[in-house]
């Protein structure tokens, strides 16, 4: 084992002259801050269990939530969330064959390997960007209850989900967004959904093989479905229309779901977008030869370790947010 | 600075020659993982849905276990720590280890008790 053993004999021990851990302050500091950053994400991640643990019969299910891909139709679960980790495990590659290179003093590779490291974390962050947008726009619809529940639609002859626009009724309404230039300034509301309440009830009426899927988990794992009668008699319960999601309505089911989501893939987002910046200015000088003149690159491997704390974090978020 | 590089992972049974091969190493290794975590996760297998262990589904298990494993390989081989001074390792990993896994601990139970409490109590949730 090399622990450090301090010898009595030699070097300046008062004084702190030893150096038990052989490690630059930068290096150091650098470490200390990656360990609270990561209780802080640990942090976040527990109270998503806390929330989830709270209410495990009804949380929503990850893969029926993230099904997209860009430019491709269909239902395609957790691919894309698979391509941005491994995006992100590449980048963290470059950002050690960096390292490896700047401890050979090649500033070529350096400058290069650094330039690819960037080039991931953007396709990483503008990765997540999309998944925002998808997430908050929405998919299916959905009518929230008196009590908060969701309720989403479910087509009984194939077993697909229905989105709302698919059968909801077109009836006559004058209901328009009221804004605040149109009536006292102060007063204004959001964006009202495709559908009324009203136009969605009745196309349920309307259509025989519209199924309701209530929140709750059964024992296979797999959301409730009601039946034809169950599912008519849900309708009163419902109070509006919801689409997409965000910090106060979740199509995709419990709120807390969506609010977990924004924090900490955005937490972790943000991270990734300083990691890039923070590269970014660490290429530039070794792309002016800071380095090469200071006489080793250690700085580039002091980036590089938060740039693989932000992968790890990830590693973590994946996890717990979109498999288990 | 001017650190030697550990060679060796799997517990010395795979030794690379540098250590850029050593980092191509690790990726192969990371992406087998992350395939076989998506693979389970589309497939999801009866076997390890419907059987638990201490109140956790297999699934979960083998999901967690292997995200451990991947962050091991990261911060032992990525960040280095594989290089690092032993005290330096044990700093910061075991400060993490216990912390993190305190505070899951009593956030959890709290959590599940909570849903007892919901379940059993009564008041209607669900309106």
């Amino acid at each position: 084992m090399d622990t450090t053993v301090t010898n009595a004999q030699s070097a300046p021990v008062w004084g702190g002259g030893n150096k038990p851990l052989e490690a630059s302050y930068g290096k150091m500091m650098m470490w200390f801050f990656i360990l609270s950053d990561a209780l802080t994400f640990s942090g976040f991640l527990v109270a998503y269990g806390f929330s989830r643990f709270k209410f495990i019969e009804s949380w929503p299910i990850a893969d029926e939530v993230f099904t997209h891909v860009p430019f491709f139709h269909g239902n395609y679960p957790m691919y894309y969330v698979a391509f941005m980790t491994f995006v992100l495990i590449m980048s963290s590659v470059t950002m050690v064959l960096a390292v490896d290179a700047g401890h050979k003093m090649k500033k070529t590779a350096v400058t290069w390997y650094m330039f690819l490291t960037v080039i991931g974390g953007i396709i990483f962050v503008g990765s997540q960007a999309w998944e925002w947008a998808t997430f908050i726009k929405g998919d299916f619809g959905a009518l929230e209850t008196k009590g908060g529940r969701i309720l989403q639609f479910v087509d009984a002859n194939t077993g697909e989900r229905l989105a709302i626009r698919d059968f909801a009724a077109t009836l006559p309404s004058h209901r328009t967004q009221h804004e605040s230039k149109n009536g006292i300034w102060f007063s204004s509301e959001k964006a009202l959904p495709s559908f009324s309440l009203e136009e969605v009830v009745a196309g349920v009426e309307a259509h025989e093989n519209v199924l309701i899927r209530t929140e709750k988990i059964t024992a296979e794992g797999e959301k409730t479905l009601l039946s034809r009668a169950e599912t008519l008699g849900k309708l009163s319960a419902a109070t509006q229309v919801v689409e997409g999601a965000n910090l106060i309505q979740n199509e995709y089911g419990s709120r807390l779901f969506a609010d977990f989501f924004f924090f900490i893939t955005g937490f972790h987002g943000f991270h990734v977008f300083t990691g890039v910046l923070i590269n970014l200015i660490i290429f530039f000088n070794v792309l002016l030869g800071t380095y090469e003149k200071r006489g080793h690159y250690e700085m580039v491997e002091k980036v590089g370790l938060y740039w693989h704390f932000v992968d790890l974090v990830w590693v973590f978020v994946f996890t717990f947010f979109y498999l288990v | 600075m001017g650190h030697e590089h550990k060679l060796s992972i799997f517990r010395g049974l795979v030794t690379f020659k540098s250590n850029t091969q050593k980092i191509w190493g690790v990726l192969v290794f990371l992406s087998i993982i992350t395939a076989i975590e998506v693979a389970l996760g589309i497939i999801k297998p009866e076997v390890l849905t419907q059987n638990s262990f201490l109140a956790m589904k297999l699934l979960n298990w083998i999901f967690i276990i292997l995200t451990l494993v991947k962050a091991y390989y990261i911060a032992w081989d990525f960040m280095h720590l594989r290089d690092e001074k032993a005290g330096l390792r044990r700093a910061v990993v075991w400060t993490g280890v216990f912390l993190i896994g305190y505070l899951s601990f009593i956030l959890l139970v709290e959590g599940n008790y909570i849903y007892d409490i919901y379940k059993a109590g009564f008041v209607k949730w669900e309106f």
